[in-house]
């Protein structure tokens, strides 16, 4: 009997690792953005690291359960990071990322500590209060970050030697899809795999899951600290195309943001991240056109209205929908057998 | 030295009026309201353009500065919040940071971004010198309300039926509606009252916390801090926490400005990590 089980997890697993044509598509048509809207690449740049940014938080609020509004922390030490290497002559934008990720993880690795303990109220308020913390010190250490001036000077040599970032942003945008769908893939396989799935059974039972066996403490860890690095990615990403870095990437409003993002796009599949990137860029690129100093007010409102209507619902109804478009050709996977109750 | 502490006291009475209505919210329904900064906000905004506007004199538009809140936070909770009470902590906090943006953008369109100033009645101005203390008059009537506020609050808890009523609601919804107590007009109304004396600390405060659009925002993780450290359960922990925080805050500032905010925030962590369920709160 186990070994049917291991099976049919492991067929179901294989399954869902597999490539949609919905899917396909999608990364076909943001390859096709590069050429086809060469005067929007600003934007679209912007979106693609807000995209990896709020895959980032999916990763530990979609899949394990960690509400947290202060994501921002790693998105902020990973721009300062890569920011600060870059004035200091190492000019190579790979390096930054690496550099950007590694010191967001251990970052990540050690405040997850912290944020194991206590209920959800508790894990709101000690990562907020860790990104605050990490605000306090870059206003305060000017010498370090420029305070409230912001970084300048940060000047980014070509990406693998060859492309030089431009002022239209094509080089850009190129580096943050490329930088954003490999982590993408990365995360696709980390969430169909059997750890991913002992995620998602943590976020719905942590209970249960330790009965079973699971290590939930280490799994949160690991998590918490993936997480983290992609934040710090998303990051650097920012600070190498911008040039720039200010205090604000470690604000309370970006946390704000790249919640609202996820939750736009919705919780709990990676795409949500990315089409929520999408919605949320366009959306600010038409209120502010409209309204430029409001536009906060409308943002605040689709989000009461989201959770009024039902956040789950939505995602739900997108996701019957995404599949009567992309499931049409793979059949879905067969569900469990149902285990009598005599055998338990 | 003691005009600091006088003055710490004063801003952490303040600051447990402020919270002390999310504190109730928080331990009844166990409903994270991040939004509990408008109402705040709005009981500030009330007092300044009544007086700037209106030429309504300082007194004479705090009850003013308690009702408006209060009438709208019951709106509020009977239209919007109530829905909530069994929804996850994500859509709590979504929504509630939904209704900051609104509140923050509504403000601004209305009144715009810029600082209020209201000017205070001139018996409230100046420092008087007491035993070689310098004393605020303005921070010494705000001690006098706050006090008058928290014993107040304290006996409605401890000595009414309401009081005990709410107590046991706190304790356990389920059990508490069984033996007959009508627990959603018991949140409706402490909701209401919370509101409004958030209203009240906001009016109160516009002269030492400062009232602009962003205010919510800014002062939000105030109250968390003595809402999540002071526990929810009883007044006193709240009460003890906010003067623990106004002391430090004010204190911090004076001795070591450069690190500021930094060790609050980093107490608020090393609190929470070590005692998650509050600082003044008994393990359950």
């Amino acid at each position: 009997m186990s070994t049917n089980i291991a099976d049919h997890v492991r067929t179901s697993l294989v399954r869902k690792g597999r490539w949609g044509i919905g899917e396909i598509l999608f990364w076909l048509i943001a390859a096709a953005t590069l050429f086809l809207l060469p005067e929007r690449h600003l934007i679209l740049n912007e979106i693609a690291i807000i995209g990896l940014f709020a895959l980032s938080l999916d990763l530990i609020l979609g899949y394990a359960g960690i509400v947290s509004l202060g994501h921002a922390a790693f998105f902020g030490l990973g721009a300062y990071a890569a920011g600060i290497l870059a004035k200091h002559g190492f000019a190579d934008p790979l390096l930054g990322l690496l550099i950007a990720a590694i010191a967001a993880a251990i970052l990540g690795f050690v405040t997850s500590f912290l944020v194991l303990r206590g209920s959800d109220l508790t894990k709101l308020m000690v990562t907020l209060g860790v990104a605050l913390v990490l605000g306090e010190i870059a206003n305060q250490a000017s010498w370090l970050t420029g305070g409230a001036d912001g970084l300048q000077g940060v000047s980014m040599g070509p990406v693998v030697g060859l492309f030089e970032f431009d002022i239209f942003g094509t080089t850009a945008y190129a580096y943050s899809l490329v930088v954003t769908f490999l982590l993408f893939i990365v995360a696709r396989r980390i969430v169909v795999s059997p750890y991913g799935l002992s995620l998602r059974s943590i976020r719905d039972n942590p209970l249960r899951a330790r009965a079973v066996g699971i290590p939930v403490n280490r799994r949160l860890v690991a998590v918490y600290t993936l997480s983290a690095a992609y934040a710090g990615v998303a990051g650097a990403l920012l600070a190498q195309t911008t040039q720039f870095v200010s205090l604000d990437v470690l604000a309370f409003h970006r946390s704000a943001d790249v919640m609202l993002v996820l939750v736009i796009g919705g919780v709990g599949y990676l795409y949500g991240g990315l089409i929520g990137a999408i919605i949320f860029k366009v959306l600010q690129d038409v209120i502010s056109a409209w309204t430029p100093q409001y536009w906060q007010f409308w943002i605040g409102l689709i989000l009461v209205i989201i959770v009024l209507a039902g956040r789950e619902r939505l995602t739900e109804r997108v996701r019957t929908l995404w599949k009567g478009v992309a499931g049409r050709t793979a059949k879905s996977p067969e569900p469990l057998p149902k285990t009598s109750v005599r055998e338990i | 030295m003691l005009t600091i502490l006088f003055d710490g006291i004063a801003y952490g009475m303040l600051l447990f009026v402020l919270a002390c209505g999310l504190a109730v919210t928080l331990g009844l329904m166990n409903f994270v309201n991040l939004a509990h900064g408008a109402f705040a906000m709005a009981g500030g905004y009330v007092t300044a353009v009544l007086m700037n506007r209106s030429g309504v004199p300082f007194l004479a538009t705090l009850p003013l500065a308690f009702i408006v809140p209060a009438i709208l936070g019951l709106v509020l909770e009977r239209t919007l919040y109530k829905q909530l009470y069994t929804r996850s902590h994500l859509d709590q906090v979504l929504f509630s940071i939904g209704l900051v943006f609104m509140a923050v953008a509504a403000v601004d369109y209305s009144f715009g971004s810029q600082q209020q100033l209201i000017q205070l009645p001139t018996w409230l101005q100046g420092r008087i010198d007491v035993l070689g203390v310098q004393i605020g008059l303005y921070r010494s009537f705000i001690i006098v309300i706050c006090g008058a506020l928290v014993v107040a609050l304290q006996l409605i808890l401890t000595r009414t039926r309401f009081g005990s009523r709410l107590r046991a609601a706190v304790d356990d919804p389920r059990v508490a509606r069984g033996l007959g107590i009508n627990v959603s007009l018991i949140f409706a109304t402490t909701f209401a009252f919370g509101s409004g004396l958030a209203g009240l600390g906001g009016a109160l405060g516009a002269e030492i916390l400062g009232l602009d659009p962003t205010f919510p925002l800014k002062f939000m993780i105030y109250f968390l801090i003595v809402v999540t450290v002071g526990g929810t359960t009883t007044i006193t922990g709240p009460f003890l926490a906010s003067l623990l925080l106004g002391i430090a805050d004010v204190a911090g500032k004076y001795y070591v400005p450069s690190v500021g905010a930094f060790v609050i925030y980093t107490l608020m962590i090393v609190v929470l990590v070590l005692r998650p369920q509050g600082l003044f709160e008994r393990a359950r």
